[in-house]
């Protein structure tokens, strides 16, 4: 027996999610732009100093986790759309899931470790 | 520029029986047009006395039944509203049945599909109140949101050139499908609205939309599905928070 299943009542937090965290990203890109045009990276040292800095860590801590959320839905939408067999699709969310959570752990070691 | 000879137009055309056919095959064929041939559908139905083997769907010929839809060198579109002066001289036109569905033969594909998307959404109107005397009344203003929505004439240009519906035509609605579920989500006369918006609440059902807008380039009524889609969204946004 073979039937489609849908109705899963989810996705609208996702949709805003993916739009909300496009925005962070943006927003993070074009101050890290207006930083390395100020010469916030002229040395390694002044580079340092400005990561280090509490505004920016926590800034770049967000758009970390902004990108890890939105590479969640759009690999995700990958998975769902080319990946049938439902054991095979549940492993590669997981896998997924678990490296973008390690992912983050390890943005804040080195984020802090500076 | 109205043609004001006789021309001979080269097509290559999607030909598949399956009785006949192991595989479908592209089919080379010249056609001597007349001066009042004015339409692909003009010249095609030329083609078809020319070799009557050709299969291809069409009704009212004015771009209201959407029976003649097709893939017209590579974009989704009505042969009947398609005029031939927009093809490129010299070149073969190139036809091929709309993609994503299966063929039935040559232009002819199998929308069953399509429609069961279509009746998904509950396509006519909720209302459990008494019969009026006369008919259900709307303002202006409200019966305003219905334009550019109730146009659709169900042809699938637009659902078959939408790769969400490729990947996933079993659970994705598709932009016909949702272009007619806001039609009836934004009719003030409908009470279902509710019910509408859960049965839309899906991640394949509405949420494989990514805005690409294939639909829109394609609708042969210039519909826009991409913006009724956002409306369902926005609309879902209101009510969650």
């Amino acid at each position: 027996m073979k039937r489609i299943v849908v109705g899963a009542h989810y996705g609208l937090k996702d949709w805003i999610a993916q739009r909300v965290t496009a925005v962070v990203m943006a927003v993070f890109t074009i101050v890290m732009i207006a930083a390395i045009a100020g010469g916030a990276t002229s040395s390694a040292e002044a580079w340092r100093g400005f990561m280090s800095h509490g505004a920016i860590r926590i800034a770049t801590f967000l758009f970390a986790i902004s990108l890890f959320y939105h590479a969640w839905i759009g690999i995700r939408d990958i998975w769902m759309d080319y990946v049938k067999p439902a054991g095979l699709r549940l492993a590669l969310h997981v896998l997924t899931a678990l490296a973008l959570i390690a992912y983050t752990g390890w943005t804040l070691q080195i984020l802090w470790r500076l | 520029m109205m043609p004001t000879e006789n021309r001979t137009v080269q097509f290559k055309i999607y030909r598949y029986d399956p009785d006949r056919d192991a595989k479908p095959y592209m089919q080379d064929i010249s056609v001597e047009l007349d001066v009042t041939d004015r339409k692909l559908l003009d010249a095609m139905v030329r083609l078809k006395v020319k070799d009557d083997s050709l299969s291809f769907r069409r009704s009212c010929r004015e771009g209201v039944c959407g029976s003649d839809a097709m893939n017209i060198n590579g974009k989704n579109g009505l042969a009947c509203l398609t005029d031939m002066s927009t093809f490129p001289v010299g070149k073969p036109i190139v036809l091929r049945p709309l993609p994503g569905l299966p063929v039935i033969r040559d232009l002819v594909v199998d929308m069953t599909q399509f429609f069961k998307q279509y009746h998904s959404i509950k396509p006519y109107l909720v209302n459990n109140d008494p019969l009026p005397e006369k008919e259900r009344l709307q303002s202006p203003e409200d019966r305003e949101e219905l334009n550019g929505l109730y146009e659709c004439i169900l042809c699938a240009c637009c659902t078959t050139a939408c790769p969400s519906f490729w990947w996933n035509p079993d659970k994705f609605v598709g932009p016909a499908g949702l272009l007619a579920a806001y039609r009836f989500i934004a009719d003030t006369r409908d009470q279902a609205t509710t019910e509408r918006l859960d049965n839309l609440e899906d991640p394949y059902r509405l949420f494989r939309c990514h805005s690409i807008m294939n639909c829109v380039d394609v609708c042969p009524k210039n519909l826009n599905p991409t913006k009724a889609i956002g409306k369902i969204k926005e609309m879902m946004l209101q009510r969650a928070i």
